[in-house]
């Protein structure tokens, strides 16, 4: 795992790309604090990360475009193969080396609230317990990168995805309000959410039965709930989409409250996307 | 050293190896000879745990490859078909990446990494880019991955694919070198190459293993259809008289050659050809024939491979 880790961050300072990612956030940071802190004297340092979280949608998959589909192109996936490590040790050492990519930066960002405290009253505990939340959830999105450069070759179709899911989970909570709320509108809706899950899983395993097996399974109790409980569904969708955004966790941070439940979310979400990593990168021993 | 028992793999409905059973010992080069397409690869790829196998098993020096990957792979080194490289790096870093990833560290892993570029004789290239470098020297450099951690099992995937005569010559030099510290196996669709330089050949053909053995063996083995072709000063008659009296031989043919001579042509499938022309050469004596030439076709390998090859019915003569 340190030699997977060691490797990445070598890569990723070696080429531009560490670089370009820092540099992009701390611009996106610095215009924040401009806007907020000097222009507009606010005191509190969080919201500047509220600013700065849009900055996700961009960097997060420029960063984890080549994580494993470059490996993939460059056959040098057959080397972790065969290397006496297993592919957890890779995803995680690769995961590892994110982190400290995205935690330098943030590093000089920690600077800024001290220096504004020598000109006002920064209140310290929320400033960093939002950047705390930041951290976290960039790194819950980064898990997210690193499944969606797991499932192709192509680093352009990785970015390219990850942008447009990034995107949509920063604003699914104001996409939740045009959502309809019957629960016939959550059948239909599920319903396409069922055959993206059927894709997914067919590109994947490339195993046909279980990917029809799975959807209609999951067609058969959607049918079922929507007969004989149709007030279940009523509201659902948009109850989801605001559940499922990592973004909509963030702004209680930002709010002022450290939100333990926000940080195991974020945690969950992280093991999660690792372990379809890991699943996505044995499978292609069984194709 | 290394048992592979029953393996099967299927790519969706294709079948690719089929029921493969062998075993390799400790101190030989084998070579892995086939058409393309005959399965080779995808065996390479599961002995060395890159790939899951349908159905059997593969134990390396006891280790189960699916089972304890960890310690089975330790005591192999790979190179696939296309030297797994990260073109942006120097080959020293490359080197150093995956010694630590084979677990080693520090003064050991400076020595083995010094020991391998010795042996492959990269030391020129060490810290320009991969990418720029030829095509022989990524080879190496792929070579010389391999042989990092000092592995039992070398294993190579046609490692002389694509690179020029001289550079062919090297890497085969290198090969036979390695063979006197490893077990050596490497694959090859070019009989002459795997005849050279290994001492046990595995002929496979359409995801069959269809012979097994030293190259000597198996030319005897199969060798059953030799041939000897005989001059003579006698008229055609008398040579084909004096030949068609003796066993052994399956079929004559005899003719008047356009210099008055006459040559006369023997099959047989007799195990042995010299037993054959021995008596060949007693029976003209007998009936005082006189023999000016004397010529014994062996079958060599490059026909056992042919025949192999096309029995299965999909690689035709040349």
């Amino acid at each position: 795992m340190t030699a997977v880790f060691k490797h990445e961050l070598k890569l990723y300072f070696h080429s531009l790309t560490a670089y370009v990612f820092g540099a992009f956030l701390l611009v996106a940071v610095g215009i924040g604090s401009m806007l907020y802190n000097l222009s507009y004297a606010v005191s509190n340092f969080e919201y500047v990360f509220s600013y700065g979280s849009l900055a996700f949608v961009v960097i997060v998959p420029i960063l984890t475009m080549r994580v494993i589909a470059e490996e993939r192109k460059q056959k040098t996936d057959q080397l972790l193969y065969s290397l006496p490590i297993t592919t957890t040790e890779v995803v995680i050492g690769k995961f590892l080396a994110l982190l400290v990519v995205f935690a330098i930066p943030l590093c000089i960002v920690g600077i800024y609230p001290l220096i504004f405290m020598q000109y006002g009253d920064v209140y310290i505990p929320t400033s960093y317990g939002t950047m705390t939340a930041f951290f976290v959830m960039g790194a819950a999105l980064l898990a997210l990168g690193i499944f969606i450069s797991s499932l192709t070759d192509n680093q352009g179709f990785a970015a390219g995805i990850g942008i447009a899911v990034i995107l949509f989970n920063y604003f699914s909570v104001s996409l939740s309000e045009y959502v309809s709320s019957t629960s016939f509108g959550s059948v239909v809706a599920f319903l396409v959410i069922i055959i993206l899950i059927w894709l997914l899983i067919r590109h994947i395993t490339r195993n046909d039965n279980l990917a029809y097996g799975t959807a209609f399974a999951l067609i058969a109790l959607l049918v079922i709930v929507y007969w004989f409980k149709s007030d279940l569904l009523e509201g659902l969708l948009p109850k989801i989409m605001t559940t499922l955004s990592l973004f909509d966790r963030f702004s209680v941070f930002i709010n002022g409250v450290f939100d333990w439940t926000g940080i195991v979310y974020y945690l969950s979400v992280i093991a999660f996307f690792l372990f379809l990593s890991v699943q996505s990168l044995e499978k292609r021993r069984y194709n | 050293m290394i048992t592979v028992e029953n393996l099967t793999k299927y790519y969706g409905d294709h079948l690719a190896v089929n029921d493969i059973s062998f075993e390799i010992d400790e101190g030989h080069v084998y070579g892995f000879l086939g058409p393309n397409g005959a399965g080779k690869s995808t065996t390479m790829n599961i002995m060395t745990g890159c790939l899951s196998a349908t159905s059997g098993n593969i134990r390396i020096d006891g280790h189960d490859i699916f089972e304890e990957p960890e310690k089975a792979k330790k005591l192999i080194g790979y190179l696939p078909e296309q030297p797994p490289l990260y073109m942006n790096e120097s080959p020293l870093e490359y080197l150093r990446f995956v010694g630590e990833a084979k677990g080693l560290r520090g003064e050991a892993l400076e020595d083995q990494i010094k020991e391998v570029i010795r042996q492959t004789g990269i030391r020129p290239v060490l810290n320009r880019r991969i990418s720029d470098l030829s095509k022989g020297y990524k080879q190496r450099v792929g070579i010389a991955q391999a042989l990092l951690g000092n592995p039992k099992v070398i294993i190579l995937d046609e490692p002389t694919v694509g690179l020029d005569p001289i550079q062919i010559i090297e890497i085969r030099d290198l090969i036979r070198s390695l063979g006197k510290n490893h077990t050596v196996i490497f694959s090859s669709h070019i009989l002459s190459e795997v005849q050279t330089v290994c001492d046990r050949i595995l002929m496979i053909a359409l995801g069959k293993l269809v012979a097994f053995g030293a190259p000597e063996e198996l030319e005897k083995q199969f060798s059953s259809s030799g041939s000897i072709e005989v001059t003579s000063d006698a008229d055609v008659g008398k040579l084909k008289q004096a030949l068609s009296g003796m066993g052994m031989i399956s079929a004559i043919s005899a003719k008047t050659l356009s210099n008055g001579y006459s040559a006369a042509r023997i099959e047989t499938k007799h195990k042995d050809i010299y037993a054959v022309s021995g008596a060949v050469f007693r029976a003209c004596a007998a009936a005082d024939v006189t023999l000016l030439e004397i010529k014994v076709n062996k079958a060599d390998l490059e026909d056992v491979f042919l025949e192999l090859a096309s029995e299965k019915g999909e690689v035709k003569r040349k």
